[in-house]
């Protein structure tokens, strides 16, 4: 009987603090991302508009009703809060600095007694909430219930809000009488904060067992395919709707940025203790999914490398190559003021550098490990030698869809991959912004890609007409000296193939041609007009080799 | 420090000053973020040491693996040398000596672990053989050029060690001899006269070789330019008698190959003697058996992951190394996440450490659910003290460990002795190798399932000179473990053993009695008789068949072995506290091992709700929802027309869709807005295409 109880208990339990989680992560995201970015606007104006602003942290709908109720509350608290900071006097600039930075954590602490209304909200009010109630048990069954319940928690906070009103008023009672008697007012705002942290604490440690229950459930249910890390990204996306649909109304993104950093600290800080772990014991990390994933990248560094020497490396830099990057590692991490033979040469110094000093670390992130310059076969080979060693730990991101067919066997053993997914939905601001960019020198080389979109609009005649230059220029690879093919024989050449019956139309098609950079024109020395594609020939047979599939 | 620039896309940071980065242990990142209280220390203590255990025991498998071959491989260059040795001048050794000794030494398609291979052979050559070993890898030899300038450097490397005070000139001169055959040779040659004085000092192992070959391991002969191997050992051939080359060649796919790459111009000129290498199923056999199907590592795998592992196994490298990898990552991943994983150590210690089992990892023992069934099976008075006593719930903590040992004992016993009896059935109902029948185990309770029906049937008609064989097979099995527990049951083997050799002797008077009924029965020639007489005889086979002892004995033998299998093959998951060594986050692995980039790149392009969770996406096929992000908006609209999409029209049409829902009309949204919403999808489209378009 008793074990039943207590088992029946615990699921109810269970059930109730994941409902909390998420309602904690909506409210915290919706209001209070919305707050903060009002309230930062807000900073600027002016006192009075200051004093108000609670009144938008409270429910909007129920603003009339309760406004001079909440306008108390507001002063009462906000002398209250004054007085913690021991500035009770100080009005002006400090305060606004100093609630400029404390702000964030009260709004987290704000959201977190929202948080823990429903909960008491479900167990108190069971019969006037009879939905709620039936969510439960649906609950325990699995894991995708448990998502229903949330969205519906979703769709219900407003309805639920009425209970977060009347807890708050509860428990703004007390500061209210803090105008007279702030000693007691000061312990009892503490008591609020042991609350709240440890509401906060409840939640974390909820969700730690959830995750292992989670992690068990994984082999009944083949639905819910949530892990640990993934589910932490899974919430912070969530988060990132909200923050996506700001910086759509508004492009500036940083301030929802913030809130996000405060909110999933403690989440985060435990995924990046792990990374960290997993880095320590020889494996190396790397992320993947839609995504942005740069600013994860960022933050990570932040918080958890500071103390270390670490490198970080642009992959979506158009400059950047593998010699920059053991440069960069001999020059600055080493300081080896020496040149090298060859690339390899260099790498082999690097890798007795490092087997010799064994209390050298070095961490190495790499944005965008599938880039152009660093998906050929030499680099990733160099790059993954250094993942190998022992006490060079690299982090990286991949983007494009088939990056994994970069690495063979052989590489994938020397990197020791652990795969992490980072859906994230951010802008790829930073990586496109060296698209076109006036500053970078453009190679100039067209990948095959380009070649057959840029054919593909064209007339058949046309296309023949490249064939033709093709297939040329393909007999002659051999050829070392061939500088291309004169204007007079590939005329003689087209019209052969009825492709074209004047001079002058050919030309127009060489115009063309030039103009979306597919051919280039050079002077020989006897002053005829030699044509010549500048792509490889790999590239230019693989092109031939797709065409006669298609036509 | 900002991390983007126009100029350069490396930054370096250095932290302020060196001491400051005293790097944190590694235990921190173990524990923090979690709760202190855990035990994490301990557990991550635990891990390691689990963790060297067990590497240090593949490792050991390993070289008990490869020893053989590496034992051949070695007679092998003794001899093949002996021929330069002697320097005789008989006509079949000068013949002889124009051929370069080689192995060809097949190691199969896992090419991650060759390296740990040619690694552990250079060391024993180094050993045992000659100083001179120098491995080469194709890519390191795009030319000839390359191939003897990489051999000489390696070769002068090697000597280098045996005289090291001259080291510096050997390094400055070796950039600019041209490398050649006969600079080799030369070299060779002074070399080896230097050594030869003082060799009886040194005393060298092989003191007994003047001349030391040289062996060439090529690791991956395959991918080797055929040229440049061609003119290699044609030109070394040459010089064989002044420069003793022996080769190995490392062959992943057939010896064929060998005669592929190479004309038989030139193979002819090889004396190749091929080698093979264990194969990686055997391995893994092995490697499983001495790491999980043993009490020594109380760390276990749950069904669902030793399936993941496998499966990447078998399915995608063979690759041993990436086995134990994953091997390592669950047990990690267990003592991570597991707080009672503090427990998985050997039995006493774990005793030991349930005495100091702090109060919140006791609730952490009281929340695990095979425990709590465990305690919902008990007397109402045991359980509130279960739940409310601590001291006894430690206590009964400690009998339910052991027990959890005695099982598994007896599990791999019996789990052995099964194995003896089903691995040589005709089509294998429950598998060849032992993992695939631990893996039916372990999934569902193996006397419901029918190959195990099936496998009982066979068994049921085996003969009995097999049914012998596999009892002392088994025999073995049972004496190989000293363990105490079933005693009984090796008894009754034996016990079985002679009952089936006593048989025999009554096998043979029986066989009299029916060749002289037989005889009887042949005397009457005339049809009716004759008749009559086979089927008496059939009736006669048939009732002495329902009758024969071995047939009783061989009944009794098998429904032992089915009584057994009852007994102990129990499913893991019905063993109270099994969570503590039992890893079973089987998800995560796959997640983190074998990851599907791909597909979270077009789920989250095409079902932006799986990821985002909120109720307005969730959308039907074929519509786009408004709300979704744009680059999900602009990729779906890709689709509609993927091939040349005109850059105009998809931002209009991404206007559309994206201010329909707004209940706007397109023609009061202003310019300004337009260009705003315009230019994230043209933001987008930048990395879009590369995506999609290949």
């Amino acid at each position: 009987m008793m074990s039943k109880l207590e088992s029946k208990e615990d699921k109810m339990l269970e059930v109730q603090f994941v409902g909390d989680d998420d309602v904690l992560n909506h409210i915290l995201d919706r209001e209070g991302g919305a707050k903060i970015k009002k309230e930062r606007a807000q900073l600027l104006v002016n006192t009075k508009k200051i004093i108000k602003k609670p009144e938008y942290d409270l429910e909007e709908d129920d603003q009339e009703v309760l406004k001079d109720q909440n306008y108390v509350e507001v002063l009462g608290r906000h002398v209250q809060e004054s007085l913690k900071n021991g500035s009770a006097t100080d009005g002006g600039n400090k305060v606004y600095s100093f609630q400029n930075r404390k702000h964030p954590e009260k709004m987290a602490k704000l959201a977190s007694e929202l948080a823990k209304t429903p909960r008491k909200s479900v167990s108190s009010n069971l019969k006037s909430d009879p939905e709620i109630t039936i969510d439960i048990p649906q609950c325990s069954k699995g894991h995708s219930a448990s998502d229903k319940v949330q969205l519906k928690n979703n769709d219900k906070s407003e309805f639920l809000s009425t209970a977060p009103r009347g807890l708050r008023k509860r428990l703004i009672v007390p500061r209210f009488h803090s105008d007279s008697e702030s000693e007691y007012s000061a312990s009892n705002s503490e008591d609020d904060e042991g609350v709240a942290q440890e509401c906060e604490e409840d939640t974390n440690e909820v969700i730690l067992s959830e995750q292992i229950q989670a992690q068990n459930r994984v082999v009944s249910a083949p639905v819910c395919k949530e892990t640990p890390s993934k589910k932490m990204k899974r919430d912070k996306t969530s988060d990132l709707v909200e923050e996506y649909f700001e910086a759509h109304s508004s492009s500036k993104v940083l301030t929802s940025d913030r809130t996000l950093q405060k909110l999933k600290r403690a989440k985060l800080d435990q995924l990046f203790h792990k990374w960290m772990l997993q880095l320590h014991l020889g494996f190396n990390i790397v992320l993947y999914g839609l995504g942005s994933k740069r600013d994860l990248l960022e933050r990570f560094r932040t918080t958890m490398l500071q103390d270390c020497i670490h490198v970080v490396i642009n992959g979506f830099f158009p400059g950047i190559s593998v010699k920059s990057i053991l440069n960069s590692i001999t020059e600055e991490v080493l300081n080896h003021m020496g040149t090298f033979r060859s690339v390899l040469d260099q790498l082999d110094w690097i890798i007795n550098k490092f087997k010799e000093e064994s209390s050298l670390e070095l961490f190495l992130l790499i944005h965008n490990l599938d880039s152009q310059m660093l998906r050929g076969d030499k680099s990733q080979q160099i790059i993954g030698q250094l993942s190998s060693l022992r006490n060079i730990y690299l982090i990286a991101s991949i983007d494009h869809l088939n990056a994994p067919l970069m690495w063979d066997h052989a590489k994938q053993s020397l990197y020791n991959w652990l795969w992490y997914e980072a859906t994230t939905y951010s802008h790829y601001t930073e990586e496109t912004s060296y698209e076109n960019s006036l500053l970078v020198k453009q190679s100039g080389s067209l990948p095959l890609s380009s070649l057959t979109h840029v054919l593909r609009s064209l007339t058949p005649n046309a296309r023949g007409i490249f064939r033709l230059l093709i297939k040329y220029q393909l007999d002659n690879q051999d050829n070392p000296y061939y500088i291309g093919l004169s204007f007079q024989d590939f005329y003689q050449q087209c019209r052969e193939a009825f492709l074209v019956n004047s001079d002058l139309t050919l030309r127009a098609q060489l115009t063309e041609f030039r103009d979306h950079k597919l051919i280039r024109t050079k002077k020989g020395t006897d002053g005829v007009e030699y044509l010549l594609i500048p792509v490889d020939n790999g590239t230019l047979t693989d092109f031939l080799e797709k065409e006669e599939e298609e036509f | 420090m900002a991390t983007s620039s126009v100029s350069k896309g490396c930054f370096v940071f250095k932290p302020d000053f060196k001491k400051r980065k005293i790097s944190v242990p590694i235990e921190d990142y173990f524990n923090k973020g979690k709760n202190e209280s855990e035990d994490s220390k301990l557990r991550f203590e635990t891990y390691q040491l689990i963790w060297q255990q067990m590497k240090s025991e593949t490792e050991r498998l390993q070289e008990e693996l490869n020893k053989n071959l590496f034992d051949s491989l070695i007679e092998f260059l003794q001899k093949s040398h002996s021929g330069f040795q002697k320097n005789s001048r008989d006509w079949g050794c000068q013949i002889k000596l124009r051929e370069i000794p080689t192995a060809a030494l097949v190691l199969g398609v896992n090419v991650t672990d060759h390296d740990l291979t040619f690694r552990s052979l250079t060391e024993v050559l180094q050993n045992n053989v000659t100083p001179y070993v120098v491995s080469l890898q194709a890519k390191d030899c795009p030319d000839m050029k390359h191939f003897l300038q990489k051999l000489a450097s390696q070769l002068m490397d090697c000597n280098v060690d045996v005289q090291s005070k001259e080291k510096e000139s050997v390094q400055v001169t070796q950039k600019k001899i041209p490398y050649s055959m006969d600079s080799l040779s030369t070299w060779y040659m002074s070399v080896t006269q230097k050594t030869d004085v003082k060799m009886p000092r040194k005393k060298r192992t092989p003191s007994q070789w003047q001349s030391p070959p040289v062996v060439l391991i090529l690791k991956d002969m395959e991918s080797f330019t055929t040229k440049v191997l061609q003119d290699f050992i044609i030109i070394s051939s040459q010089h064989l008698h002044e420069f003793p080359l022996i080769l190995i060649f490392g062959i992943a796919t057939s010896p064929v190959v060998v005669h592929r790459l190479l004309p038989h111009a030139v193979s002819s000129l090889l004396c190749i003697e091929l080698f093979q290498s264990l194969s990686c199923k055997e391995h893994l056999t092995t490697v499983l058996d001495k790491l999980l199907l043993t009490t020594q590592f109380p760390f276990k795998l749950s069904e669902k992951v030793l399936q993941v592992l496998t499966n990447i196994f078998l399915y995608h490298d063979f690759s041993i190394q990436n086995f134990i990898k994953g091997l390592q990552l669950s047990l990690l991943e267990h003592f991570y996440s597991q707080p009672l994983s503090v427990l998985c150590c050997n039995l006493p210690e774990a005793k030991r450490r349930i005495n100091f089992l702090s109060d919140n990892q006791c609730e952490n023992i009281r929340r695990l659910p095979s425990f709590r069934r465990y305690v919902e099976k008990q007397a109402s008075e045991k359980q509130v003290a279960l739940l409310t006593n601590e001291r006894f719930l430690k206590e009964e903590t400690q009998s339910l460990l052991e027990n959890l040992h005695v099982y598994h004992t007896n599990y791999f016993l019996v789990l052995r002795c099964l194995h003896q009896f089903t691995s040589s059935l005709p089509k294998y109902p429950l598998g060849r190798q032992i993992r695939e029948l631990y893996c039916t185990c372990l999934e569902k309770n193996i006397q419901d399932s029918e190959e195990y029906a099936s496998a009982l049937q066979l068994l049921r008609m085996l003969a009995k000179d097999e049914l012998m064989a596999m009892l002392q097979k088994c025999f073995k099995v049972f004496k190989s473990s000293s363990e105490k527990q079933l005693g009984n049951t090796a008894k009754r083997i034996e016990e079985f053993l002679a009952q089936f050799q006593s048989l025999d002797a009554e096998a043979k008077e029986e066989e009299e009695d029916t060749s002289e009924s037989q005889s009887k029965g042949l005397q009457k020639t005339d049809l009716y008789h004759l008749q009559k007489s086979l089927l008496e005889m059939k009736e006669l086979r048939r009732a002495s068949k329902r009758q024969t002892k071995f047939e009783v004995l061989r009944e009794q033998l098998v429904s032992f072995i089915d009584s057994l299998a009852r007994e102990y093959l129990l499913l893991p998951e019905t063993q109270p506290l099994h969570e503590v060594l039992y890893f079973s986050a089987a998800h995560t692995l796959r997640q983190h091992l074998n990851a599907a980039p791909r597909i979270a790149l077009h789920t989250a392009l095409n079902n932006p709700y799986y990821y985002l969770k909120n109720e307005a996406l969730r959308s039907d096929e074929g519509c786009i929802p408004n709300v979704a992000p744009d680059i999900c908006i602009a990729y779906k609209l890709h689709l509609e027309c993927s091939r040349l999409i005109n850059l105009v029209d998809w931002s209009e049409a991404f206007a559309t869709v994206v201010t329909a829902a707004e209940k706007m009309d397109a023609n009061s949204v202003t310019s300004e807005e337009r260009n705003e919403i315009i230019q994230y999808p043209l933001k987008s489209l930048l990395q879009c295409p590369s995506k999609h378009t290949e």
